[in-house]
C-alpha cells in the first residue's frame, strides 16, 4: 500500500507553497505521484526517484580531469585542512539548505575565519542594499490575499518564475476582505515584455528597457500632485496619471518586484525609488511593498547570518574577533573577480549557473569543494565534489517563505542509503576542523 | 553532581527576608540548600554582593522585527569600540551590535549583567518559529515568549460575542501550538485597524470592521487570563503610546483591571501588567509643552494592587524602535524622517521598526529619560515595580546598570539634568529634580528579582535565594556596608558580575565567562481549558479560508524547543 504525506512544503521558490500531497511508496523509499504542485515543484520531488544525474557518494577529480569517488571521511578531511590552510575562503550559497544546517555551517566558518555570502549577492542584493537606506512597509502574504484590491507587479513574471504566487496569494485567491477574488483586484503590470503575467492585468505598462527609475519617479511626482513630461521611458503622461489614480483610489494596495528592478541599470536605487513610493502612497491609503525572493531558502540565509552576526549577506568573518560586511569589497563576486580568495566551498547553489565567466574561472583555479545534492555546472569544476540528501524532501528543516515567515519542511522519504544531510555533514567538519586547529 | 559555597557575601533576598547581612549561600544539584558537605567548591563572597539572578520581564530579543532590526541597520555594528585594538575576544562567538545585538551577544550580555532568564516580549504567532530559532541560539538565559493577542480576529470575534470560553479555548490553544507564555497586548484593536491605514487612540475608539472597543478586548482578555489561571496576568501596551498627553488613556486602561481579582495558583497578585510605561505618562497638548504626568499615573498605580509596571527607561542613545504598534511606528517615521520597516501579519498583528535618537539636545527625549525615573523613584511597592528599557525601545539592556545608577544616585540624575540643552525648561517640564529617593540595593533586587519572578508567577523558583529555589546567583563587586563614593562604580560593577551561577553551574568566574553553554531552557505554559468544538471548528475554517499556511504547518514542533519548560494550569471552571 501506497501512503500519502500531507502539508508538504515545496523546497523549490520563495513561494514556499505548504499544500502539496506526496505519494509514497510502501517502503518510503520511492515518491510516486505529487499533488498540487507547480511543474517545477513536482520536478523537484519526482525526479529523485527517477535517478537523474544523483550520485550518492563524494567524488573528488584526478590530475586528468576525470572524477574518482571517495569515502566521506576522505571528503571531510580534504575540507577540513582546506579551510585550516586557506588564507581567506569563499563560502557560498546556502539558498537551498536549511536554517539548522546554516547554523552548523556558520560555527565551521567562524572557526576557520571565511567569508559567508549566500544567492541575494547576485539576486536581491541589491533590495537588501536599498532597505538599509530607506525601510520597507511590507506584510505577510496572507494580508494581500485578505485584504489587497491593488497589485502591481513590476519587473517580475510570477506566472513562470513563482507559478502559484497569483492563485495562493496575489491575483486570484478570495480572502476575508476580499471576496470577489480576482475580480475584486486590479492588476498593473510593468514591464519591458508582454510577459505571461502581463495576460492577466487589467493595466499592463509596457516601459523601455531600464527605464524604471524614471518611470517610478514619475509615479511618485504624479502621486503628490505634480506634473511630469508628456512621455517618460515609453509611457505616455496619462498612462501614469490613470495608474496612480487607481493605486490611490485602492483600501490595500501591494507592490511586487523581482529581477526586472534588481537588475536593470540603477539597481538598489530602483529599489528605494518603488519602497519610497509605497510610503508615499500610504498618505493616501495602505501599501505595501514584497521583493519576490528566489531560491527558496535564501530569505533563510538573511534571517541565520543576521540573527548570528547582524547583516544579511556579504559577511566577512575572517577578522575573526568581529564580522565586517561591505557588498562590493565582501562579496562573492568581486571577491573571484579580484582573485583575493584562495579556497571556495560553493554549499546548496551553482557558482558556475550564476556568476560571470572571470569569477566562475577563478573559482576552478582554486582548491575548490562543492556541497550539492545534485550534479550541477559548479560541481564540474570542483576538486571534490559532496553530494548530500535533498533538504524538503529527504531531510526536514526550517526554510523562510518571501515574506520572511518561517516554514517546517517536511521529510517525505529517506535519503539514498549511507547519504548525509547538510548538517551532518558539516558537524563533521567541524570537528575535524577543530582537531586540526585546536581549541585556539 | 556539584556542590558549591558561597561564602560570607553580603545577600539581598526578598524571599528568604535577608537584607544585606553577610551569609553563606549553599548549592547542590542546580538547587539552593541548606548545606553542603566540605567537599564543596568555595567562592569567597566577602565584601560582595549576592543577589538571585535578575529576570528581565519585558525586552525584544529574539523574533522577526528584531531580526529585521539586526540586518537593515549596518550602522549598528559600528559600535565595536571594545573589538578594536587587538583585544582577543572572550567567547568563542562573535559578539555584534549595539542596540539589537546578535543572539550570542545577547545571551553573554545578559548573564554577564547577573541576568538568567528573559521574556521576549512579542511574538507574532504566525512567526513563532523564528521566535524559537533564535531562543535556541542564545546562550546562556533562559528564555520565554508572550504571543500578541490583542488584534487577532479570533479573539475579536469572541469577544464581539462576550463569549470568554470560546476566547480562552482559543488562547490555550495557540498558547501550545506556539510554545507561548502568556497573554500579550499592543495597541489593542489599533494595529488590526492598521491594516486600513487608521489607528485606535482611545479605549472605546471603535476596531473597524470588528465593530468592538480596545476597551472590550482588554477586558475580555483579563477575563480569560483569570479563567485559565495563567501564571502572569494580561501583559498591555495600551494605546495611544508616545503621544503628548497620553496619560488618560493609560489610566482609563488600568481602570478596566480595577473590577477584576487574580485567579491562579503561581502567586501572582496583579491582574494587569503595563509594561514600558513611561511611554504611556505624558501631559501636554503637543510638543511644545509636552511635559511629564508621572504624578498623576503612580499616583493610581500605588492605590491600586491589581496593577505592575515595568518602566522603560530611556537612556539617551541612539537605538531602533520596534514594535508590534504598527501605527506608532509609522507615526514616529513621521516625526524623525528616519527609515521605517512595516510588516502587518495575517489575522494576528502588525509591526514596525524605525531607528531613533534619544538625543540629549532634543526637548522632548530628556522629558521621557526624566519620565521613566520619576515612575521607579514615586513607585510605593518595589514589588509591584520593574525596571526595563524596553530593550530596545527607550534604550538596550546593556544600559540597565545606567539606569540602576541614575536611580540609586541623586547626583548622577543632576548632573545629568544639568548637562541637557534645555535643561531649565526640561526641569519645569518634570519633578525629577523634586525626587531625593535613592534606590537601595534591597529595592534594586525587589525590582530586578522578585518583583518579575512574582509578576510572572514564577516565584517559587526564580527571583530568590531560599532553600528550594534555582541555584541562578550573581555576585556583584560591592560592598554594601562601603557604598563606592563614585557612582560611576555603580554601573561598572552591575555591567559586569563577578560571578554568574546558572542552575548551580559556574558561568562567569572573576568577572570572565568561563562557560559559554549552560543548560538553558524555554519556558512555555500548557493551559488546559474545556475543549470547545466550534472553536476547532472555527480554527480549521480561518486555515482553510484565510491563512496562506495550513494548520498542520502552523504548529511550531518539538524539535524548535528541545529543552523546553512546561507550566501545566488549569482553567478555573
Amino acid at each position: 500500500m501506497t501512503k500519502v504525506v500531507t502539508d508538504v512544503v515545496c523546497p523549490f521558490c520563495g513561494t514556499l507553497c505548504d499544500d502539496l500531497a506526496i505519494t509514497v511508496s510502501d517502503d518510503g523509499k520511492q515518491i510516486i505521484d505529487c499533488q498540487n504542485a507547480c511543474a517545477i515543484g513536482a520536478e523537484k520531488f519526482l525526479h529523485t526517484s527517477a535517478g537523474h544525474g544523483r550520485i550518492t557518494r563524494p567524488r573528488k577529480r584526478q590530475p586528468d580531469g576525470s572524477y574518482k569517488e571517495i569515502t566521506y571521511d576522505e571528503a571531510i578531511e580534504y575540507t577540513a585542512q582546506m579551510l585550516a590552510k586557506a588564507k581567506k575562503t569563499l563560502w557560498y550559497g546556502w539558498a537551498s539548505t536549511s536554517c539548522e544546517a546554516m547554523a552548523v555551517g556558520h560555527k565551521v566558518a567562524e572557526k576557520a575565519g571565511t567569508m559567508v555570502d549566500n544567492c541575494a549577492t547576485v539576486c536581491h542584493g541589491s533590495s537588501l542594499l536599498a532597505i538599509q537606506d530607506v525601510g520597507v512597509p511590507s506584510c505577510t502574504l496572507g494580508e494581500v490575499k485578505n485584504r489587497a484590491d491593488r497589485v502591481v507587479f513590476w519587473g517580475c513574471n510570477p506566472a513562470h518564475a513563482h507559478p502559484r504566487h497569483m492563485s495562493r496569494y496575489s491575483i486570484f485567491p478570495r480572502g476575508f476582505f476580499t471576496t470577489k477574488g480576482h475580480k475584486g483586484r486590479k492588476i498593473i503590470v510593468v514591464d519591458c515584455r508582454y510577459t505571461d503575467t502581463a495576460k492577466c492585468a487589467d493595466e499592463f505598462i509596457q516601459i523601455d528597457q531600464s527605464y524604471d527609475y524614471e518611470v517610478l519617479d514619475a509615479f511618485r511626482t504624479v502621486a503628490r500632485g505634480h506634473d511630469i513630461p508628456d512621455v517618460v521611458g515609453g509611457v505616455p503622461k496619462e498612462k501614469i496619471i490613470k495608474a496612480v489614480e487607481t493605486l490611490k483610489e485602492g483600501r490595500f494596495g501591494v507592490i511586487f518586484f523581482g529581477m526586472g528592478l534588481t537588475h536593470t541599470l540603477g539597481r538598489n536605487h530602483n529599489i528605494d525609488i518603488a519602497i519610497n513610493l509605497t510610503r508615499d502612497l500610504n498618505d493616501f491609503t495602505k501599501f505595501s511593498i514584497v521583493a519576490m525572493r528566489g531560491h527558496w531558502n535564501v530569505t533563510g540565509s538573511g534571517q541565520v547570518l543576521s540573527w548570528q552576526y547582524g547583516f544579511p549577506y556579504c559577511v566577512d568573518l575572517t577578522r575573526r574577533t568581529h564580522a565586517r560586511y561591505q557588498p562590493g569589497d565582501t562579496s562573492s563576486v568581486d571577491l573571484l573577480r579580484r582573485k583575493e580568495v584562495d579556497a571556495c566551498i560553493c554549499i546548496a547553489s551553482d557558482i558556475g549557473a550564476h556568476f560571470p565567466i572571470e569569477a566562475t574561472r577563478h573559482m576552478a583555479q582554486i582548491p575548490s569543494v562543492c556541497i550539492d545534492p545534485h550534479i550541477n555546472l559548479t560541481t564540474e569544476i570542483s576538486d571534490v565534489h559532496i553530494p548530500v540528501a535533498l533538504v524538503g524532501v529527504e531531510v526536514a528543516g526550517c526554510a523562510y517563505r518571501m515574506d520572511n515567515v518561517p516554514m517546517a519542511c517536511r521529510k517525505v522519504v529517506d535519503p539514498p542509503e549511507g547519504m548525509l544531510t547538510d548538517e551532518e555533514l558539516l558537524e563533521k567538519v567541524y570537528v575535524r576542523l577543530c582537531e586540526i586547529m585546536g581549541d585556539s | 553532581m556539584s556542590e558549591i559555597l558561597i561564602k560570607n557575601g553580603h545577600v539581598f533576598d526578598v524571599v528568604s527576608g535577608v537584607k544585606g547581612d553577610a551569609k553563606d549561600i549553599a548549592i547542590k544539584d542546580g538547587k539552593i540548600v541548606d548545606k553542603v558537605s566540605s567537599k564543596a567548591k568555595t567562592i569567597d563572597a566577602s565584601g560582595k554582593t549576592v543577589m538571585a539572578g535578575a529576570l528581565d520581564i519585558h525586552a525584544h530579543v529574539a523574533g522577526p522585527k528584531v531580526n529585521l532590526g539586526r540586518w537593515f541597520r549596518p550602522e549598528d555594528k559600528w559600535y565595536r569600540g571594545q573589538m578594536r585594538g587587538g583585544i582577543v575576544k572572550e567567547t568563542s562567538r562573535m559578539e555584534q551590535g549595539f542596540s539589537i545585538p546578535s543572539v550570542f551577544r545577547t545571551g553573554y550580555c545578559y548573564g554577564r549583567m547577573g541576568y538568567t532568564f528573559v521574556m521576549e516580549a512579542a511574538m507574532p504567532p504566525l512567526y513563532a518559529r523564528h521566535v524559537h530559532e533564535e531562543i535556541h541560539d542564545t546562550p546562556i538565559i533562559d528564555e520565554a515568549a508572550l504571543p500578541v493577542f490583542g488584534n487577532n480576529w479570533f479573539v475579536m470575534e469572541y469577544l464581539k460575542e462576550k463569549d470568554i470560553q470560546k476566547t480562552a479555548a482559543y488562547i490555550a490553544w495557540l498558547m501550545r501550538v506556539t510554545k507561548g507564555y502568556g497573554i500579550k497586548v499592543v495597541n489593542p484593536g489599533g494595529t488590526e485597524a492598521w491594516g486600513w491605514g487608521l489607528n485606535c487612540l482611545g479605549i472605546n475608539d471603535e476596531v473597524p470592521y470588528f465593530d468592538i472597543t480596545p476597551a472590550e478586548i482588554t477586558t475580555g482578555l483579563i477575563e480569560a487570563n483569570e479563567y485559565l489561571g495563567l501564571p502572569h496576568s494580561v501583559h498591555i501596551h495600551p494605546n495611544s503610546l508616545g503621544d503628548p498627553g497620553n496619560n488618560p488613556v493609560t489610566i482609563d486602561t488600568m481602570k478596566l483591571a480595577a473590577k477584576y481579582k487574580p485567579n491562579n495558583k503561581f502567586g501572582r497578585e496583579q491582574v494587569l501588567h503595563m509594561t514600558h510605561l513611561q511611554f504611556h505618562s505624558y501631559g501636554g497638548s503637543g510638543w511644545g509643552d509636552f511635559c511629564s504626568a508621572s504624578k498623576e499615573i503612580m499616583d493610581y498605580v500605588n492605590k491600586h494592587k491589581e496593577i505592575t509596571f515595568d518602566t522603560g527607561n530611556v537612556t539617551l542613545d541612539e537605538t531602533t524602535t520596534m514594535t508590534a504598534d504598527g501605527p506608532f511606528e509609522h507615526h514616529l517615521c513621521a516625526l524623525n524622517h528616519l527609515k521605517w520597516c512595516n510588516v502587518d501579519v495575517e489575522l494576528e498583528t502588525g509591526s514596525g521598526v524605525v531607528p531613533f535618537i534619544y538625543s540629549p539636545n532634543v526637548f522632548p527625549c530628556a522629558v521621557q529619560w526624566a519620565t521613566g525615573l520619576e515612575l521607579a523613584l514615586l513607585a510605593k511597592d518595589p514589588m509591584r515595580t520593574m525596571i526595563t528599557t524596553d530593550h530596545p525601545n527607550a534604550g538596550p539592556f546593556t544600559r540597565y546598570p545606567r539606569v540602576f545608577k541614575w536611580l540609586m544616585s541623586k547626583k548622577t540624575r543632576d548632573e545629568q539634568m544639568a548637562a541637557f540643552k534645555n535643561s531649565g525648561k526640561v526641569a519645569d517640564a518634570t519633578i525629577l529634580n523634586e525626587l531625593d529617593r535613592e534606590i537601595t540595593l534591597y529595592e534594586l533586587s525587589q525590582m530586578t528579582r522578585a518583583a518579575p519572578a512574582k509578576a510572572l508567577g514564577l516565584s517559587s523558583t526564580r527571583g530568590g535565594l531560599a532553600t528550594g529555589m534555582d541555584a541562578d546567583v550573581a555576585i556583584y563587586d560591592i560592598d554594601p556596608t562601603k557604598m563606592p563614593t563614585d557612582p560611576e562604580t555603580i554601573e561598572k560593577v552591575f555591567l559586569n558580575a563577578s560571578y554568574l551561577l546558572k542552575n548551580g553551574e559556574i558561568v562567569i568566574s572573576d568577572g570572565q565567562i568561563v562557560f559559554e553553554n549552560p543548560k538553558k531552557m524555554t519556558f512555555w505554559v500548557n493551559a488546559k481549558a474545556p475543549e470547545n468544538k466550534q472553536v476547532n471548528r472555527d480554527i480549521r475554517e480561518k486555515f482553510l479560508r484565510y491563512y496562506t499556511v495550513t494548520q498542520a504547518n502552523y504548529e511550531v514542533p518539538d524539535s524548535y524547543a528541545p529543552h523546553p519548560f512546561v507550566i501545566e494550569t488549569e482553567a478555573n471552571v
